[in-house]
């Protein structure tokens, strides 16, 4: 499996070095600097030089890398290196050179626990932090043979996610479900693409070990079970024309088609490959329930109707509207607009209804911000760039004009969660708090 | 050392780096000995040699400071080698650790031992290991389970004789999963490198548990595990059916690599369920296959590569996904190429509007290489689809009147194909030939020409255009002379009266002014067959006959090696497209075994293309026999693949280097320019050549260099001056010869 660890910088100087085995030799540092870190023309992410691989992934400022020296599983040493993103992210709040820097010895021993011989052993946050500090105080605690036996046992133990002995006064759980719109739009308005990659991020503080159950409007259990949830409806509002008649009943019915999902391990996949239930033990805190993928009815929060013209060589005319498609009760904030100018920009001049633009010369940009924008409202941007003109004309390419934006109490997808409950021995009642959120993946519009 | 102690007793204190770092390890006080410790690491990893401090960091090793201990423990692995005989003070310390009653300190014992590969440590192994494996802890137990594999590395019979392997096979049984799952690495790995232990020999009973353990374990057992299940043979149709319906509900795990394995064990599986099952299995692969394509750019590459494998084998799974493959503006180009090859495999009649309309698109970008690549799909899919090839040629067209330089050269090149499959599109010639002047690349030109002569008949200029070339023939590239040489002797079989001068020029050029045998060789025979007058319809059946159309220009892999790599789902070798033997060097996979491949590979290449391996034998042998000829080019096979092996072991990156780069780099498939020879009679020695370097030499002349890969483009980088000078002149020979020394000399 995986031979050994390496993190450099930008500049290719090593700052982690950890070997798995013996075949990972210190010299093999200097060959990814000189074949991948100072080489330009590096097209892949897995380079194999005579019988070793290199591996790597970049992040922030750091390389990391992995050397293997047989045929490794890659998509497993791909994850692993995000894997170790995340984990440094939750330790260290950023994953960078700094932060690499100043933890290098909190790092290695994270390897070590992480890795043995090259194979991954467990890489839950919230377990390692058990046993493995920033503050040495802590390490204390795992000192003294009653404390670390218990970790040990959820560091293997069948529920390795979750410790036994949690307790809270007041019994909370919040979910987000936060969904990333994306769209691909042509320059002829046609939708080319159009889907919701959604996640359920749970927050549970709850006692004990409690069983928990989640109930979606997933269009597959709803069929056979019960015809509406409550609250359904807003699924089918604009979702427009053009959709057969057994989708439009079913949308009506408040009921979601989810292409794919996937669980956090805590979820017991048996269960919702037999019955759909999902049915889980959380772990304490913060953690990604679930994943899924909606392709159906998918509601477009914003319309947007660009109209490009080059004007001989040396002028671009931009129109752009832009259209507000959800309820005028709620309102999208932080709605920035990227609008793709020539390279030989060079100067441009803007009138908006609302919010602000600003050219970005060194993205190619024109850059409109709108920072609270109601449902049902439409605003333009006018804008007209000056060209320099250049001795070799090369055609502009038109990237496509982009959108982000976070929308609260909306989902896309017309996904709602219809329950969840929780199961515990001692029997308490808990509170349960549901956030909707939708934000834009990759919103394009071709012009 | 000595001289460092003297100096430190006698001289005024010196302000090394080196005897801060001693002061600070040998301090009175606790937390300066600490914080030298973690200086010493970071010299470590800077990458200077502080060996030199092992017996002063040895001394920190006894204490009670778990991260102190592991600092000193990092440094041992690091350094044990340098200091094998020092190592010995420091068994002590993990055999009593191996006693703790803290689980945590036991398994950092004993996980350290193993790690430090020097022989006398090994010696002291056996009892904390024995002891470790019964522990009540499950984490020491699924540490030593590991260290198990880790002495098997060090010294394989210790272990076999201590009987450590039955303890791990028991431990298969174990209650805690991740004892299972370890259990079941260190057993496979031992396995792997040394089948003739048998160490994991599947039965229904480990079945049983693995299956009972992989709904429990962390993500990465469940990989660990699924793996396993994949290389299993199942005894009976319902032993497949119950693995497939256990494995399956992991297609909804959060860890692509997951999900990759369960894929990879149902798919291997499946094929021995019913028809009716594994069609419902294959539903549902599809939607957790598309969920990958959301996953991180380099996961994105992996699944990509994998669904590539998985179309060829099935190619309708993933039929109603077109847009999913979309390539969005800022994906990196390694998945960007990979989207394209998967459209045009899933294109059929219902999304090829859809499809084209993108390539369009795509075309009009200003990447180059992307913008290739859209344009050579174009033609890929109008000849995968009959009903779509008009709106493709149109599609061309309309690109082609874009006038940009690089994608009006492509789309040519395109276009020759689209001809040799539907000869029908003649209207669009004229369009073609406005474009002659823009033509700077020798692939275009040599498309271009290759239409002229294959429509000589209703192009009515077809003389003036030829001539044109025939002017400039010593200045084009052999490939464009071989192209400009077959179109006059066309058009002169078609119309005597408008070429009898062009032929005469161009088969003197060819004849007299030439020093390219290929080219030299072409001319004379088409020479000798115009001046056949016993038979003049001979000629014209020669060189006018009618050609097969073409099936596809789609790249698919020979299907032994395809089901061969279905096999290697979500590795390396996947991602490459390449069986293991060929990147991997040590142990089974060593030099000797790519050897006997390459020879194996040879045989089957002589036996299925006979033609092709004389000729390779005769042009690189020269003046050698044939025998000595096949071992030359083994040894220049061997280069290819593991002549890597001492190169990058070595520092310097040596002259070879950019050849084997481009094998690993660039795993895309590297289309040599004389892979898509336009017709099939310039499929010369040197194609036939590449065919039996490639590792499939049996595909179809024409596309033999691109079915070859990277191996065989890279060959030709590497040793282009070799390949080209080894069939042209004779001294050129010794340049082989030489490096062949070199090469022998190395092993």
């Amino acid at each position: 499996m995986l031979s050994g660890i390496l993190i450099f910088n930008q500049k290719g100087e090593n700052l982690i070095f950890r070997a798995f085995r013996s075949d990972c030799r210190p010299r093999l540092a200097d060959i990814f600097r000189i074949q991948v870190i100072s080489n330009p023309q590096v097209r892949s992410p897995i380079l194999t030089l005579g019988s070793t691989t290199f591996s790597h992934v970049k992040h922030e400022n750091i390389y990391l890398v992995a050397v293997t020296k047989s045929n490794a599983n890659a998509a497993l040493v791909f994850e692993f290196l995000y894997r170790l993103v995340v984990l440094g992210k939750s330790y260290f709040g950023k994953l960078d050179e700094e932060a690499v820097k100043n933890n290098f010895v909190l790092i290695y021993e994270l390897l070590d626990e992480i890795l043995d011989f090259g194979y991954p052993q467990n890489t839950e946050t919230d377990t390692l932090k058990m046993y493995i500090t920033t503050e040495g105080v802590k390490s204390a605690i795992a000192n003294s043979p009653t404390d670390s036996s218990r970790i040990t046992m959820q560091a293997t133990g069948a529920l390795s996610w979750r410790r036994s002995d949690i307790k809270y006064r007041k019994n909370e759980a919040f979910v987000d479900v936060i969904e990333d719109v994306n769209l691909l739009m042509s320059a002829t308005g046609t939708v080319l693409r159009a889907d919701v990659n959604g996640q359920i991020v749970m927050r549970a503080y709850l006692t004990g070990t409690p069983e928990c159950k989640f109930g979606l409007n997933d269009r597959l259990l709803l069929d056979g079970g019960e015809p509406t949830g409550p609250g359904g409806g807003r699924g089918g509002g604009a979702s427009g024309g053009g959709i057969g008649a057994s989708k439009a009943t079913r949308a009506a019915a408040g009921s979601v088609t989810l292409e794919d999902c996937q669980f956090h391990q805590c979820v017991k996949l048996g269960r919702f490959d037999a019955d759909r239930i999902i049915s889980f033990v959380p772990p304490d805190g913060e953690f990604e329930l679930m994943r899924y993928r909606a392709t159906e009815n998918v509601n477009l929060p914003f319309k947007v109707h660009p109209i490009v013209r080059e004007i001989g060589t040396t002028k671009v005319e931009y129109s752009v509207a832009i259209k507000a498609n959800y309820s005028s009760k709620l309102f999208a904030t932080n709605v920035i607009i990227r609008i793709p100018t020539p390279l030989n920009t060079a100067k441009t001049t803007e009138r908006t209804s609302q919010g602000r633009a600003k050219y970005e010369p060194e993205h190619n940009n024109i850059v409109w911000k709108i920072a609270r924008f109601s449902g049902q409202s439409e605003y333009v941007l006018n804008a007209e760039a000056t060209l320099t003109s250049m001795t070799h004309q090369k055609a502009w390419s038109r990237p496509p004009l982009s959108l982000s934006f976070g929308l609260l109490m909306f989902t896309s997808s017309g996904l709602l969660v219809r329950y969840l409950k929780v199961f515990e021995k001692s029997n308490y009642s808990s509170v349960k708090w549901v956030r909707y959120m939708t934000r834009a993946g990759s919103y394009e519009i071709r012009f | 050392m000595a001289m460092n102690k003297i100096r430190g007793a006698f001289a005024v204190p010196r302000k090394g780096e080196t005897f801060e770092l001693r002061a600070g390890l040998v301090s009175q006080y606790a937390y300066e000995r600490k914080e030298s410790i973690q200086k010493t690491i970071m010299a470590m990893t800077l990458g200077k040699d502080v060996s030199a401090l092992f017996p002063d960091v040895l001394k920190n090793i006894a204490t009670s400071d778990l991260e102190q201990k592991k600092l000193v423990y990092l440094y041992l692995m690091n350094y044990a080698k340098s200091h094998p005989d020092l190592c010995i003070l420091a068994v002590n310390t993990f055999v009593q650790d191996s006693e703790d009653p803290n689980p945590l300190i036991r398994a950092l014992a004993i996980r350290t031992m193993g790690c430090i590969r020097v022989e006398k440590m090994v010696d002291y192994m056996e009892e904390p290991l024995r002891k470790t494996l019964r522990d009540e802890s499950p984490y020491v137990r699924k540490t030593a389970a590991i260290c198990v594999a880790k002495l098997f590395d060090l010294n394989p019979g210790m272990c076999l004789e201590n009987g450590f392997l039955e303890m791990l096979q028991e431990m298969i049984g174990d209650p805690n999963p991740m004892v299972v799952a370890n259990s079941v690495t260190a057993l496979s790995e031992i396995h792997h490198t040394a089948p003739e232990t048998r160490a994991l020999q599947v039965t229904t009973n480990i079945l049983r548990k693995m299956l009972m353990a992989l709904n429990e374990c962390t993500e990465w057992g469940r990989v660990t595990i699924l793996s396993t299940l994949a290389e299993y043979r199942t005894s009976d149709v319902k032993e497949s059916e119950h693995i497939c319906e256990r494995v399956a509900p992991q297609f909804q795990h959060a860890n692509p690599s997951v999900v990759l394995a369960a894929v990879k064990v149902v798919f291997l599986h499946m094929k021995r369920v019913s028809q009716e099952l594994s069609n419902t299995y294959l539903k549902k692969m599809a939607p957790p296959l598309v969920t990958l394509v959301s996953s991180a750019p380099e996961v994105q590459y992996v699944a990509l590569r994998n669904i590539d494998l998985l179309l060829q084998k099935q190619p309708d799974i993933l039929n109603k996904e077109l847009r999913v493959f979309f390539c969005k503006y800022n994906d990196p180009p390694y998945v960007k190429f990979q989207k394209l090859e998967i459209m045009v495999r899933i294109a059929n009649e219902r999304n090829v509007d859809q499809l084209l309309a993108e390539l369009k698109e795509y075309a009009l970008e200003v990447d180059m290489d992307f913008v290739r690549r859209a344009i050579k799909a174009i033609g890929q899919v109008a000849i995968k689809i009959e009903s779509a090839s008009e709106k493709c040629v149109n599609t061309l067209l309309d690109l082609i009147n874009t006038k940009v330089n690089y994608v009006v050269q492509e789309a040519i090149v395109v276009i020759k194909d689209i001809f040799r499959k539907y000869p029908g599109y003649e209207g669009i010639i004229p369009t073609l030939c406005k474009c002659i002047d823009e033509l700077d690349e020798p692939n275009a030109r040599a498309a271009l020409i290759w239409i002229v002569g294959e429509y000589a008949e209703k192009i009515s200029n077809a003389g003036d255009i030829l001539g044109g070339f025939v002017d400039g023939f010593n200045e084009e590239f052999s490939q464009t002379q071989l192209q400009i040489l077959t179109a006059v002797v066309k058009l002169f079989l078609k119309r005597p009266e408008k070429a009898q001068g062009l032929v005469q020029r161009v088969l003197q050029a060819a004849t007299a002014e030439n020093d390219n045998p290929d080219v030299r060789d072409r001319a004379y025979i088409y020479w000798r067959l115009l001046s056949n007058t016993s038979d003049s319809n001979a000629t014209k059946n020669i060189v006018l006959s009618e050609k097969p159309p073409i099936v596809t220009t789609i790249h698919s892999l020979p299907p032994t090696l395809l089901d061969q790599l279905l096999l290697e789902l979500s590795t390396l070798s996947s991602v490459y497209h390449k069986p293991p033997e060929q990147f991997v060097g040590q142990g089974r996979f060593g030099a000797d075994a790519v050897q006997r491949a390459a020879i194996e590979e040879q045989i089957q290449n002589a036996r299925e293309n006979p033609l092709a391996a004389a000729a390779a034998a005769a042009a690189v042998s020269g003046a050698a026999p044939p025998a000595q000829a096949q071992n030359n080019v083994e040894n220049l096979l061997d280069i290819d693949f593991d002549g890597g092996a001492p190169a990058s072991a070595q520092n310097e990156p040596s002259g070879g280097m950019s050849g084997l780069e481009g094998l690993a780099g660039t795993p895309v498939r590297v289309q040599s320019p004389a892979a898509n020879a336009p017709a099939p009679q310039a499929s010369n020695n040197l194609d036939d050549l590449l065919g039996v370097f490639g590792d499939s030499g049996e595909a179809q002349p024409s596309s033999s260099g691109a079915t070859g890969g990277g191996a065989s483009a890279d060959l030709m980088n590497g040793f282009s001056g070799l390949d080209l000078s080894g069939n042209a002149t004779p001294p050129a020979n010794n340049a082989p010869k030489k490096t062949n020394e070199d090469i022998m000399s190395l092993f």
